[in-house]
């Protein structure tokens, strides 16, 4: 299981690409981390989840 | 009259005790995008006495600005480094000021954010904050970064809150409040995001890391 934002998920095995897709964001307006580490944008596509990962994705939205 | 440098630091410190004060004005902030995020930042840290500030924006003052950004209705036209270079400079004449009337993009971030402790993203559209959050993030570990996201309509002031995402990550609003999503921004709330934000930035300075 992978904690998304607190909340225990079963994504193990899932790019960060998939885990998006999944939760029907765009990559456009995220920043992910992964473990307390930053994930490259480039690096979406090959970086896989594991079980005991702590994933954090933040949502921008506009206005400012 | 203006009062000298001495006085206005004697004030500031009468106010935040010396060694806070000392911290803020050895602090070095750059805030990226001067809208009503940006530009209420920049007033909150230059009133607290922040030695330098650097504003970093590409856009120029707009009536449909007025209605919760630090502009008057005279500098309709000015670039908006330059309008609010001039306020800041009134509030607090000493204050190191570096202003760019600059786009931000991948390529010249970490070049242009280089010399600054603590970076503020206040950008309006939510793909140029992603942006610059990301680059700031992959580029520049050693940065504290302070984010705003979700502060449109006229929801309740209490859903903004500010989150420490990672160490030296720090994202305040309430997340969900777009403004593609129909109510415009409204002074008031724009305004407390920007209190978050300033906020969160003095209490970096300060040492105090916890929410």
């Amino acid at each position: 299981m992978v904690k998304i934002n607190g909340e225990l998920l079963d994504k193990d095995g899932k790019t960060v690409s998939e885990m998006l897709a999944d939760m029907e964001i765009s990559g456009q307006r995220v920043a992910v981390e992964l473990n307390e580490e930053i994930v490259p944008k480039a690096k979406y596509d090959e970086t896989v989840l594991k079980d005991g990962d702590h994933v954090e994705v933040v949502r921008f939205v506009g206005g400012g | 009259m203006i009062p000298t440098k001495e006085e206005m630091y004697a004030a500031l410190e009468e106010r935040h005790g010396k060694e806070l004060q000392k911290k803020l004005n050895d602090a070095s902030v750059a805030v990226c995008g001067l809208g009503g995020l940006g530009s209420n930042i920049a007033v909150a840290l230059a009133r607290a006495g922040v030695g330098r500030l650097h504003i970093l924006d590409f856009d120029k003052v707009d009536i449909s600005n007025l209605n919760r950004q630090q502009y008057f209705a005279e500098q309709l036209g000015m670039s908006k480094t330059d309008a609010l270079y001039d306020t800041l400079k009134r509030i607090a004449p000493y204050c190191d000021i570096r202003k760019d009337c600059i786009k931000l993009n991948e390529d010249n971030i970490p070049e242009l954010l280089a010399d600054a402790d603590i970076i503020v993203e206040a950008f309006d559209k939510a793909e140029q904050k992603a942006m610059l959050v990301n680059c700031v993030l992959e580029n520049m570990p050693e940065k504290y970064l302070v984010s705003g996201s979700g502060m449109a309509g006229i929801a309740p002031s209490n859903m903004i809150t500010t989150k420490r995402v990672t160490k030296r990550f720090y994202i305040c609003g309430d997340g969900v409040s777009d403004v593609e999503d129909g109510m415009g921004l409204v002074s008031s709330r724009v305004l407390i995001c920007a209190g978050h934000q300033a906020h969160a930035v003095i209490r970096i300075i300060a040492g105090e890391f916890d929410i």
